[in-house]
């Protein structure tokens, strides 16, 4: 399966964006989330970015207030991931411009156009920042 | 300010942003689904733009965690939308919301399909991504063939196809009937073709998830992944923009060696060759950069390289390279690294032969076990859980031991465990064993389970030796104050068997174990107080003579009970009182608990059933089960015969209905002549209490309860005789009652290709080999182990060599201790060529049962070849000089077992015949040279050519040349089994079979092992 969930929570353990490639229900997403928060924003900058839960692991990375979430199969190559969240922020950088919280919040339609185009299924499937921003700017141009 | 000009949802989100707290917050949600719900309900007044804007605002609202619960008919609809914002909008978030047991997803079929199949490639993608996050069993069925039509089709561009590989990935895990194996290995190999770097990302998904389920079918495709490697290592022809700080897509690069990891080996010499070259570089070339993302992608790759290095069982310097590597990863202090060092450091025990030099670390990796960081502390564990073996199991045991007590609570229940098995497991004597188990139990008793006392009186129980020591230690410990409950369960229990064997110890009188015993029950839980009253009816049967006055205080507890709510309790206090007053049959009723029979510890068993089980298999799993490990390992034993707890019971509980039951039971085995068939699933039946539930609820041993009771259940009276002859049956049987649990035809021919792995196995002994050949000498090392708690006796390994072969054993062992491992070193060297195989006649007493069987050696012919590879001139003056019979011999075969020219490669490669290409201009043709090595012939060069008929694969004609004509006759015999069948159905199938035992077996005692096993057999013995 690979990628089962890509999360981004601020500081303050707010959700900000949250996709799932296996479904779960409301309440097992609630209980997921809060679990998984709560263990990885206790961690210290000097701890290592992975933390097991369950049966799989979360590969975390910070930048300023927000926290980066992927759940991962245990087997998955956890400094690909990691390395991934940093071109889902780049990519993201490029559209948006030194992108923050806000933005992320505001253009919730965007942040989804950009994953839907960097994993399908749990799988990566771009990871040319230009492939990946096209659509968008296709559309942007479009209206 | 939003820019996707939707300005009341940018209104919505602000407000919930400014919400201080969750309740205004939910105030405000509610609002909102208040508002959404009523705009929905007069649908007509919506348009297209109010609709998409709703349905961000219930994404939003589902993302913060509440229930939204309509309005998905409304996001679907939007699919259907003609303008691309909207349909947009509707694929995304159905995705989002719903998932595939959802009914008007299976509405939208249509629709999505019409998407998938019309000419708008930005609507194909859309479609494409929905299914292939959330598309089902429907979406399979009906889609399939078009998703393939669109990722195979060349006028399709790569945005629609890279989209169209994952949808495909989706539908095949959904119903991989709609993906065709035998026709996709080509299609698949086409795929691998790809320029487009994002099509070949996805493309290499769905080949990672085709390849896990049916690596054989994609053989084809191995050297296409090697190719794409090299094309991403030297960075030939990758667009800029797929180059992440300077490293060619690492995600490809770890995908495509991941999915390498899924072919078991890689044969074919020039691909082992360059996928060993690009592997080299980057284990060589990797250095440690400023830049974080660049070492991060970096060493994504590297590690990833370290997983395959060792799948791939490279060369022994290769694998030392390795090892080192890791060995600086874990002491670095960046802490991303030093995980993934141990994490790969412990995949790397299943490799063979590094074990020792792993073992070099051990101190870094107990120093990472104190890390502040719990990640590591948990990798560090596991390592040292995987590493331990007979030579560090009490330094790592101890290690766990004094960390239990500064240990995170999250930790200490996994730790726990994992120190018990480890002290089961590599216990260097028993005694060490009990004092660790005791010590754990002492230390952090909230966190040992039962199954870990059940195990370690199961030990006391089995062993006599052990019993005085143990009855001391467990009284020394009942002086500590503050004693944990299952430090008094698993002391009481064993002071009430064994005390008696403390008599003339200080503080050690029946009396005085009764008083500190007795100063634990106000405290006690009710599952502890019937332990502990069968503990003190086990110590009234143990004082002889009787003291009235302990009697009397002990009575005084039965009588107190015997009311009590507890049903279980008021039993055991009602029957151990009137059993007390009956004088002498008290002994026989309340004897010494016999022997358990050996089974799985649950406490393995425990621990193998938390490892995590995923859907997809693994590559790791994989791996693993490919791995044939030398170590000791504990697999599912069913008793030998029938089923003792559960008779026990019965015996007990209702006397004369169980026995005739029982004796029945066996009465209908005994007539289909297979003891063992008696269905060992009761055995193991669901006992909550586990090992132990059986002794602890009857408290004596199923012979005597028998014998107390015989003349108060006329019904016995019927029984003798069938038990009787049952008996006989059994002993008779006997090679029934020991039957391999691998297929021993199979493992033989499995190491005649590899060196190493498990060459017989059953329920007591696992023999594995693991061999070295060098020239026309060979070293064959048996690794006996006894699988079980007591030791395998009158141990016999006979060597039969064939005349060819000269074959020195060393000194095998009469008796194997309980849980060891011995090794038997066995000397080969090869006379002359010949196909007999060796077999090796291995014999053993367990209890009273004897296994005798015969094996097949792994010491044949082609284990004494060397391939190599010949330039085309050395080669054809060589074959022109070998000219006709008896050197050169030619014959047409027929009957051969149909295969394509690079699967036979593959076996020759495998039979270490070198294939070398292109020497024969015919591409049907294949031309092979190795080196035999024996004592007459020295190195002798044999050369073989086989020509194949492409339109009648059954049959082909082979021609072998050398200047032996022995080696010449032997070797295309030899090479001709395999072609015409696969190993299976080679000759000497005789010498697999186990054979009966030959010696006599006296009739069975009640006390002997194989006697607990076989309630009827137990019988027998009685009357």
């Amino acid at each position: 399966m690979g990628i089962r969930f890509i999360l981004l929570v601020n500081k303050q353990g707010q959700t900000r964006l949250a996709q799932y490639y296996e479904y779960l229900t409301l309440e097992e997403r609630r209980a997921l989330e809060g679990e998984i928060v709560r263990k990885c924003l206790a961690r210290t900058e000097q701890q290592c970015s992975f933390v097991e839960h369950r049966n799989y692991k979360i590969v975390y990375r910070r930048y300023a207030s927000l926290f980066f979430l992927v759940g991962v199969d245990n087997d998955e190559n956890e400094l690909a991931i990691l390395e991934f969240i940093h071109l889902l922020v780049e990519t993201m950088d490029r559209h948006f411009g030194n992108v923050c919280e806000l933005d992320i919040m505001f253009h919730l339609e965007k942040a989804h156009f950009m994953l839907e185009e960097m994993v399908v299924n749990g799988c990566i499937v771009e990871t040319s920042k230009t492939n990946i921003l096209a659509p968008i700017q296709l559309m942007d141009r479009a209206s | 300010m939003a820019l996707s000009g939707m300005r009341g949802l940018s209104v919505f989100i602000s407000d919930i942003r400014n919400c201080q707290n969750k309740e205004q917050e939910r105030l405000r949600v509610d609002k909102e689904l208040g508002n959404i719900r009523t705009r929905f309900k007069n649908e007509k007044g919506l348009t297209p733009y109010e609709k998409k804007k709703y349905v961000w605002k219930m994404l939003y609202i589902y993302m913060l965690g509440y229930d939204v619960d309509f309005g998905h008919m409304e996001a679907v609809s939007l699919i259907s939308a003609p303008k691309y914002p909207e349909k947009q909008v509707g694929y995304i978030v159905t995705s989002c919301l719903l998932n595939e047991n959802y009914d008007f997803l299976r509405m939208a079929i249509n629709t999505v399909r019409n998407d998938i199949i019309g000419r708008n490639e930005t609507f194909q993608c859309l479609a494409l991504t929905m299914v292939g996050n959330i598309g089902g069993k429907e979406f399979a069925e009906s889609l399939a063939p078009d998703v393939q039509k669109l990722l195979i089709s060349s006028s399709c561009r790569p945005l629609v196809r890279k989209k169209a590989a994952l949808c495909l990935l989706r539908l095949y895990r959904k119903n991989p009937d709609v993906v065709n194996v035998d026709g996709w290995s080509d299609r698949m190999s086409q795929l691998l073709d790809e320029r487009d770097l994002g099509v070949l990302t996805s493309v290499m998904s769905l080949f990672v998830a085709l390849v896990s389920n049916h690596t054989e079918a994609y053989w084809n495709c191995l050297p296409k992944c090697v190719k794409i490697l090299e094309r991403l290592a030297r960075n030939q022809d990758i667009l800029q923009e797929y180059t992440y700080y300077g490293i060619p897509s690492p995600w490809l690069q770890v995908k495509t060696m991941r999915a390498l990891q899924y072919f078991p080996t890689v044969e074919d010499p020039s691909t082992r060759r360059a996928l060993f070259e690009v592997l080299q570089r980057i284990l060589m070339g990797t250095d440690v950069v400023k830049n974080v993302n660049k070492n991060n992608a970096s060493h994504a790759v590297l590690f990833e390289a370290l997983a395959l290095v060792m799948h791939l069982d490279a060369e022994k310097e290769m694998m030392s390279q390795c090892v080192a590597l890791l060995g600086k990863f874990i002491a670095v202090r960046e802490p991303n690294i030093r995980y993934l060092g141990l994490e790969n450091m412990t995949r790397m025990l299943l490799v063979t032969d590094v074990q020792d030099i792993i073992k070099r670390h051990q101190a870094q990796i107990i120093t990472s076990l104190k890390d502040p960081d719990i990640s590591i502390r948990r990798r560090a564990l596991d390592l040292l859980y995987g590493m331990c073996d007979v030579t560090n199991a009490k330094d790592i045991v101890e290690e766990l031991l004094q960390y239990l007590s500064t240990a995170d609570f999250a930790m200490r229940e996994e730790l726990a465990l994992k120190a018990a098995i480890l002290a089961e497991k590599f216990a260097p004597d028993l005694s060490w064993y009990v004092d660790v188990i005791l010590q754990l139990i002492d230390k952090a008793g909230d966190f040992v389970s039962d199954d870990i006392w059940y195990r370690v009186v199961q030990f006391v129980t089995n062993n006599e030796d052990l019993q005085p020591y143990a009855a001391a230690k467990a009284r020394e410990y009942l002086d500590k104050p503050a004693l944990h409950e299952t430090m008094v369960k698993v002391s009481a229990y064993i002071l009430g068997e064994y005390s008696h064997l403390l008599a003339r110890r200080p503080s050690c009188s029946p009396k005085e174990i009764f008083a500190i015993i007795n100063e634990k029950l106000p405290t006690v839980s009710m599952p502890t107080v019937a332990i502990l009253l069968s503990t003190y009816a086990k110590i009234l049967m143990h004082t002889q003579p009787p003291d009235p006055e302990l009697q009397e205080q002990i009575w005084a507890i039965f009588k107190k009970y015997e009311s009590y709510i507890d049903v279980e309790i008021q039993q055991r206090a009602v029957e151990y009182f009137a059993l007390s007053r009956k004088g002498a049959a008290l002994m026989d009723v309340l004897a010494e608990m016999p022997k358990f029979p050996e089974r799985q510890s649950a406490l393995l068993k425990k621990a193998e059933d938390a490892e995590v089980d995923t859907a997809e298999q693994s590559a790791i799993k994989l791996r693993s089960q490919q791995q044939t490990s030398n170590a000791l390992v504990v697999t599912d034993q069913r008793p030998v015969n029938g089923s003792l707890p559960v008779n026990q019971l019965g015996l007990v509980r209702m006397p004369s209905q169980n026995m005739e039951a029982s004796s029945h039971d066996q009465g209908l085995t005994k007539e289909n002549g297979t003891v063992s068939t008696v269905d060992p699933a009761s055995t193991q039946s669901a006992d909550i209490l586990g090992d132990l539930l059986g002794p602890l609820a009857i408290e004596g041993p199923p012979a005597a309860a028998v014998s107390a009771e015989q003349n108060m259940v006329p019904g016995l009276e019927a029984t003798p005789d069938a038990a009787g002859a049952l008996a006989l049956a059994t002993v008779g049987d006997q090679s029934n009652s020991v039957q391999p649990i691998v297929n021993i035809a199979e493992r033989f021919h499995a190491l005649c290709l590899k060196d190493s792995g498990v060459l017989y196995e059953d329920p007591y002994i696992q023999i594995g080999i693991k061999a070295e050949w060098r020239a026309h000498h060979g070293r064959l090392v048996l690794f006996l182990g006894n699988k079980n708690t007591s030791p395998l006796m009158s141990v016999r390994a006979l060597i039969l060599p064939p005349t060819h072969l000269k074959m020195e054993l060393s000194l095998v062992p009469e008796t194997i201790p309980p849980r060891a491992q011995v090794q038997c070193p066995l000397e080969v060297m090869n006379l002359r060529a010949s196909r007999d195989v060796a077999v090796l006649d291995f014999s053993y007493k367990f209890g009273t049962a004897m296994a005798s069987v015969k094996l097949r050696l792994p010491a044949v012919l082609n284990k004494f070849l060397q391939p190599i590879s010949l330039p085309a001139e050395e080669f054809f003056l060589q074959w022109k000089a070998l000219s006709g019979p008896p050197l050169k011999l030619q014959e047409v075969v027929r009957g051969v077992k149909p295969m394509s020219l690079p699967e036979m490669a593959n076996l020759f490669a495998s039979l270490h015949l070198g294939v070398t290409p292109a020497l024969d201009t015919n591409p049907n043709n294949l031309v092979a040279c190795t080196t035999f090595y024996s004592e007459s012939t020295r190195a002798m060069l044999c050369l073989i050519r086989v020509e194949t008929d492409p339109s009648d694969r059954t049959q082909l004609r082979i021609t072998i040349a050398s200047g032996d004509p022995t080696l010449t006759f032997e070797l295309k015999e030899f090479i001709k089994e395999y072609l015409i069948m696969m190993p299976a159905s080679t000759p000497a199938a005789a010498a697999a079979a186990p054979a009966p035992a030959a010696a006599p077996l006296q009739p069975q005692s009640p006390i002997t092992p194989a006697g607990y096993n076989d309630p009827g057999a137990m019988l027998a013995g009685l009357l």
